[in-house]
């Protein structure tokens, strides 16, 4: 995503020598490149092969009368615009679909940062190891995928034995997959390539930990409501569009030595043009059932239903402008969502810590001297590219809504409930009693043991 | 502990090249020439000399072994920190849970720090900026992390008297979210255009390093809550595996095990595992009998102290059991009466046995990959912390998997706190939905009065 935010027009492109160093503004000896070799003896980096032009033919042809800096500028819209289309689409095919989509996401990505790995450290040649990283991959899958299916599905667990038993011991199962992933990696490791294989190791988990626990807590929040995938995506999109745009146009201070085409100029007008996107979209996406409801699976009829009651925060209320925004609009009052309030938040954290996560990517490339993740995308490079500022605002979205919004999933408390013993159940339903006569919920009359 | 099970009494032939005729005689697999420093393959240039080890027997060890041979005088003080560590474990048990919480927080402390430093000297990193204290701060955000979930689940009743702490819990996982961030800003900020690959390579070394050390510590203080037994059996298990097997293959020792360890040998595979199944088997009776060890740890809020007390549940009690016709003649007795906890002892000690080397494997891989001898030099004799804890990491895991696969359900403290957190409605469905199973049960009278 750093791409988007180009001071001036990206002259760059017009070497693939340059490419390399691209990132760089224009004329400015590319000082680090070189030294951090030279300092570090790192003699094992490799050249990474010039990617090789992915853009379609017909692309090519509509534009191979334009110059090569305009080229860039179509190419690059016209991917983004098919990007977002697509989004849209997949939004509207169902939560099913996303699920399926988030998977692969994660898949790709994983499969970027690894071959990284490979070509940086040589170690194509190493046993057993590409197969070991898919192993690993599939282990943690199963794992987070077990623990989604086992709270959201209980009921169609329940139902078929051969589900139950696999739910009842899933951490056993899982653990002892891993352990045989573990046990394969030692009795692999072979004399002269310990260092190698145990980078490679190391490499694995924590793309692992970046990768397939950001996808779990994406799938997560979807499942709370598609509202919660939907605004956090399109806020980190618009944000990074926007700061563009502003960069573009208005850009004059460098903003961080990291990436020297972000100015100050394009963060704060991508700060409050997201803000102001945010509010505008939840507004219109808190109307509609589809995107607020929570998902669940409907165990008759074997589908995925979004069908509710709204909770509080999507239903109108009125609040009272303060005296400054009274006099401005001549409103006393407006008609908001409480969800636009804490839209307000998750565009706040979009513009200010998302970019964050733009600069480790942008670090990670420099310091193994990559231009981009891979060439999947024209014009964008690969989709860990599109995606590296989505993973901090996944984690975010699922703490906030955990911590601010809701409470534990009912379902996954009756599991536990009727997993613990007799004794242990009739405890807790004496102090649940006592609780909803407090609070009069139950009659005072109900008499129960 | 790997050098536990060595054949000869001698040390691994790397650090000292003039090696002793005997011990190149006690080694006698041939391997002689066992180099060591084989990373001609890994040819990362940057590799340092690991720095000669020091010396840290204390004085009057070294003064009253002066008299014996090298290879004799490497054994006693071996043996001699041996009992030592087990006597320090014994102790810390008997001043009960509080200590030992401490205790473990403490390895891990110095696990962590002997990792980390020997990242340090591989990339040479002692300049980069900030780098230690993120480190640091990072193991503090992961612990602050870990030991609020602790404190939230276990000491529930606590919590709700202290506004303070109630705020902290309930929004603990922003906070601990919001320190991690900060920590993962710094770091950003911190890149400076030289050390761009040292600092991530320091990054994802200091992750992995929490990943492997913090929540496996977490795991095994989980564990003590769960009772004491299920923290003393496991870590007495692995020790007496070490050293079994170290015994077999010093005697008996003939079939090497493994390339990777060349001192371990079959022999004293297969007899740690028989010896640490009976061994595991045994010390479970007596311990099963005291309530002190059996009970979980509770938090007693009005005397602020752990309490351990309570209805030792069917695990220890003893049960009659018949063994199958072979041992029943061997035994000349029809049934034996056990403990299902020694049943569920032995898996404890088969895991130990079978798969708890594979994590020294492991740090042997490692230790020969950055080609160094030991971890640290904490432990004369021994090497580092991380030397002796090696093989209990992937013991810890194990055993929490096994306690909530097989042993407990779900915590109900923590069940009853999630209940009193939903909408009223779900409260009120949920209520109904156990009173029938409660009704169906048997555990309430029916009654006549209508649920709503």
């Amino acid at each position: 995503m750093t791409e988007l935010r180009h001071r001036g027009p990206a002259e760059t492109d017009l070497q693939a020598a340059d490419d390399f160093r691209g990132l760089d503004k224009d004329g400015a000896p590319d000082g680090d490149a070189h030294s951090d070799s030279e300092a570090k003896g790192d003699t094992g980096l490799p050249d990474v092969p010039v990617p090789p032009d992915d853009t379609p033919q017909v692309l090519n042809k509509a534009l191979s009368g334009l110059s090569s800096r305009w080229k860039n500028w179509w190419v690059r819209g016209i991917l983004t615009l098919a990007m977002i289309s697509f989004f849209f689409f997949i939004i509207y095919l169902g939560p099913m679909v996303l699920m399926m989509i988030v998977l692969c996401v994660q898949i790709k990505c994983f499969q970027e940062i690894i071959t990284i790995g490979y070509s940086v450290y040589h170690s194509y040649h190493l046993p057993w190891f590409r197969t070991l990283s898919w192993y690993f991959l599939l282990c943690v899958n199963y794992f987070f995928y077990g623990e989604t299916v086992t709270d959201y599905f209980f009921t169609l667990v329940q139902r078929e034995e051969p589900l139950r038993i696999l739910s009842k011991y899933h951490r056993f199962i899982s653990f002892a997959l891993y352990l045989t992933g573990f046990c394969m990696f030692v009795l692999s490791l072979v004399k002269k390539h310990y260092r190698l294989q145990f980078y490679m190791f190391g490499w694995t988990h924590v793309t692992l930990l970046i990768v397939v626990t950001q996808s779990h807590l994406i799938i997560h929040n979807l499942f709370e409501g598609m509202i919660w995938f939907i605004v956090p995506i399109s806020c980190v999109i618009c944000n990074d569009i926007m700061a563009y745009m502003f960069g573009f146009f208005f850009g004059r201070t460098p903003l961080i030595k990291l990436s020297p085409k972000k100015t100050w100029e394009g963060f704060v007008g991508g700060f409050f043009s997201t803000v102001v996107f945010g509010i505008l979209l939840s507004y219109v996406m808190a109307g509609y059932r589809y995107f607020v409801c929570p998902v669940e699976f409907n165990s008759d009829s074997n589908s995925f239903t979004v069908d509710c009651q709204p909770s509080e925060l999507f239903q109108l209320q009125e609040y009272p402008l303060p005296a400054v925004l009274q006099s401005l609009t001549g409103w006393a009052t407006v008609h908001m969502y409480p969800f636009q309030i804490h839209s307000i938040a998750l565009s706040a954290f979009a513009s200010i810590v998302g970019p964050f996560g733009g600069f480790f990517a942008s670090g990670f490339k420099r310091a193994f001297k990559i231009k981009d993740f891979a060439n999947t995308i024209p014009g964008h490079g690969g989709i860990m590219d599109r995606f590296d500022c989505q993973y901090l605002m996944a984690t975010f979205v699922n703490v906030y809504i955990a911590s601010f919004i809701r409470g534990p999933n009912p379902s996954k408390v009756i599991q536990q409930l009727l997993a613990l013993r007799l004794d242990q159940q009739l405890q807790i339903f004496n102090s649940l009693k006592a609780h909803l006569t407090e609070r009069g919920l139950l009659p005072a009359n109900e008499v129960a043991a | 502990m790997t050098e536990l099970r060595k054949r000869g009494g001698g040390e691994p032939a790397s650090a000292e090249k003039e090696a002793d005729g005997e011990e190149r005689l006690a080694l006698g697999l041939g391997l002689a020439g066992e180099p060591d420093g084989e990373a001609e393959g890994d040819s990362k240039a940057d590799t340092p000399e690991a720095p000669p080890s020091v010396d840290n027997t204390p004085q009057c060890l070294s003064k009253a072994l002066e008299g014996l041979s090298s290879r004799w005088r490497n054994w006693w003080i071996r043996g001699i920190l041996s009992l030592t560590m087990i006597c320090l474990f014994f102790l810390i048990i008997y001043l009960g849970p509080i200590m030992l919480i401490i205790g473990v927080m403490v390895v891990q402390i110095k696990c962590f720090q002997e990792i980390i430093t020997i990242g340090y000297r591989v990339y040479h990193s002692y300049e980069l900026p900030w780098f230690r204290t993120l480190s640091w701060f990072f193991l503090i955000c992961a612990n602050y992390f870990f030991y609020g979930e602790t404190v939230a689940d276990y000491f529930g009743v606590l919590v709700q008297k202290e506004e303070p702490l109630q705020f902290l819990v309930r929004y603990h996982r922003f906070i601990s979210f919001t320190l991690y961030l900060t920590g993962f800003c710094m770091f950003v900020l911190s890149l400076v255009k030289k050390h761009y690959r040292l600092q991530f390579y320091m990054f994802a070394w200091t992750h992995v390093t929490l990943l492997i050390v913090v929540t496996q510590s977490h795991l095994v203080i989980q564990n003590l809550f769960e009772g004491m037994i299920w923290f003393i059996v496991p870590i007495s298990i692995v020790i007496c595996n070490d050293i079994t097997a170290y015994l077999f293959g010093f005697f008996f020792g003939r079939t090497p095990l493994i390339k990777l360890s060349p001192k371990k040998t079959w022999e004293g595979f297969i007899g740690g595992f028989v010896s640490t199944v009976i061994f595991g088997f045994i010390l479970a009776y007596p311990l099963a009998h005291y309530q002190y060890f059996v009970c979980p740890v509770e938090y007693d809020s009005e005397t602020n102290r752990f309490a351990v007390a309570c209805q030792p549940s069917e695990l220890f009690l003893l049960h009659e059991y018949r063994p199958p016709k072979l041992l029943q003649q061997f035994l000349r007795q029809e049934t034996v009466t056990l403990f299902p906890f020694q049943i569920h002892s032995v898996a404890l000690s088969t895991f130990a046995s079978l798969i708890g080397p594979f994590g020294g494997f492991f740090a042997s891989g490692f230790k020969r990959a950055f080609k160094i001898k030991d971890f640290a030099d904490t432990i004369p004799g021994h090497g580092g912390i991380m030397d002796r804890f090696d093989c209990q990491y992937l013991m810890a895991t194990f055993v929490h998997v096994y306690i909530a696969s097989f042993i407990r359900g779900p915590n109900p403290s923590k069940v009853l706190q999630q209940l009193l957190l939903l909408q009223p409605e779900q409260q009120r469905s949920i209520f109904n939905l156990l009173r029938s199973h409660l009704r169906e049960k048997g555990m309430l009278p029916p009654t006549g009065s209508q649920a709503q």
